[in-house]
């Protein structure tokens, strides 16, 4: 009996944590997301690239539903994606996300920002989560800044205290939706290198970007899309250094040589 | 000059601005609750709560004051006998008709005064809190719902400093508050300028405070984005 459930607990330990299938959706009369199948395997870091409007925020933002989908399936460690409500919700406990814009709580302190979903979702007890949270925001170097309001933070601070607050979750999955794209360059970095430590953590990640440093370096896979659909998927190196799609070839010629 | 004032014993000057005061404080706290849950169903996904809600707003905030307040006491206490728990005390059964016809009537307001709160916090905010696993109530109650009354307070201010002037529709129910002492006063006496004085200025001295710290507070809680 116990052999029997560590052996299902090691398959699903190593099998697929999210799990796309033929989805589709539309704004409108635009057909945003086109039978998109993609796969990410637990500890895989996918990184999804392509020009704007070719949909791959759409498709990131659907994984934890704040954009719902037409048609298809996803699941999340073997658990199709709930409808609004409870489950819904449990659910996206345990998918992190890391928005453009940081969208910390702008009425609450740092620290209350990590610790309010540990407390109220988690139901930790808030010395614990107090504890978990300086340790996170240790982690990704703002420590210091526990008490201050977002507003008082630069962006590349206010982003990293929202990956700690998304950590603080102990998420299965983290998806970040162009984390670095509000940034002022030289803020760029810092979160780069919070991001990619986590990736060295083993934390299964999604990330919309146009860090192509950070695709090279950090990716376990590119995803390239391009009006809605999945035109390319690749290794970092095949991808940047041999691409087969005529789409993705114009793509990284316009962004590559200058 | 002033000799007029001592004549009044039931209520006293004083006595009647006391409940002048306690109709606002009694139908500010009923309305700003009101108004809350109703701001909560018309955000609500619920369409039975938005319709309910819209619905509300839009009927209750288009009658007349005096028309709400004398139905509490013709229709509600007279056709449905509604005695507020008070069926022999008809001072006490009338002073909680005239908080409950307030309230119903300021609760539509404070309602479309917190749900343009709501439309100034950006929808990053909800979407971060749902993103954490937050419930609906917890999004509204924690994240959206504080910011939206920091931004608020101004507009809220308005309709207590209203809410504060409206009692005086209270007399129309026989309530005695400082409108019903004044038209008291002004059928007894021959100082009709002076007595419509001294009732402006103790109008203005229970409103103007509340305006400048509101005004301050608003400053004070202002989120800063």
């Amino acid at each position: 009996m116990t052999e029997v459930s560590v052996a299902k607990e090691d398959v699903a330990a190593t099998g697929d944590l999210v799990v796309l299938k033929s989805v589709n959706k539309h704004f409108g009369a635009l057909h945003v997301l086109q039978d998109i199948d993609l796969t990410i395997a637990r500890g895989e870091v996918v990184v999804v690239i392509g020009p704007s409007g070719s949909g791959k925020s759409t498709l990131c933002r659907t994984i934890n539903r704040l954009e719902t989908i037409d048609d298809g399936s996803i699941t999340i460690d073997g658990k199709p994606l709930p409808h609004e409500g409870k489950e819904l919700a449990r659910l996206r406990a345990d998918v992190g996300m890391v928005f453009q814009s940081f969208n910390l709580f702008a009425h609450k302190t740092v620290l209350e920002n990590v610790t309010l979903g540990q407390v109220k979702v988690r139901k930790k007890d808030k010395k614990a989560a107090e504890e978990r949270a300086r340790a996170l925001l240790d982690r990704v170097g703002v420590g210091a800044q526990a008490d201050k309001y977002p507003a008082q933070l630069s962006g590349g601070q206010q982003q990293r205290v929202a990956i700690a607050r998304a950590l603080a979750m102990e998420p299965k999955v983290m998806l970040f939706d162009e984390p670095t794209s509000a940034l002022d360059p030289e803020m760029i970095n810092e979160v780069l290198e919070v991001m990619q430590q986590l990736a060295r953590d083993g934390m299964t990640m999604i990330v919309v970007t146009h860090e192509m440093g950070f695709a090279r370096s950090a990716a376990n896979r590119v995803v390239f899309m391009a009006d809605g659909r999945i035109v390319e998927e690749a290794t970092p190196d095949q991808f940047f250094s041999n691409p087969r799609s005529d789409r993705a070839k114009d793509f990284l010629s316009k962004i590559l040589h200058h | 000059m002033f000799d007029f004032i001592s004549d009044y014993n039931d209520p006293t000057l004083l006595g009647a601005f006391w409940m002048t005061v306690k109709l606002t404080v009694f139908s500010g706290i009923a309305s700003l609750v009101g108004g809350t849950l109703l701001a909560a169903m018309r955000v609500s996904p619920v369409p039975l709560l938005r319709g309910f809600g819209t619905a509300y707003v839009n009927i209750v905030r288009n009658i007349p004051l005096t028309v709400i307040i004398v139905f509490t006491s013709l229709g509600l206490a007279d056709i449905f006998g509604m005695t507020m728990g008070a069926p022999d005390d008809f001072a006490l059964q009338g002073f909680r008709l005239a908080v409950l016809g307030l309230s119903a009537y300021t609760a539509a307001f404070v309602c479309e005064a917190l749900r343009s709160g709501i439309n100034t916090v950006p929808v990053g905010q909800a979407e971060a809190a749902r993103a954490i696993g937050l419930s609906f109530s917890q999004v509204l109650g924690l994240i959206v719902l504080p910011q939206a009354f920091r931004a608020v307070i101004g507009p809220l201010a308005n309709v207590l400093i209203a809410l504060t002037k409206n009692t005086t529709v209270a007399a129309a129910i026989g309530v005695a508050e400082a409108a019903l002492l004044m038209k008291e006063m002004i059928e007894n006496e021959a100082q009709t300028l002076l007595i419509g004085a001294v009732f402006a200025f103790g109008f203005v001295v229970l409103t103007l405070p509340t305006g400048l710290f509101l005004g301050w507070l608003s400053k004070r809680l202002a989120v800063k984005r």
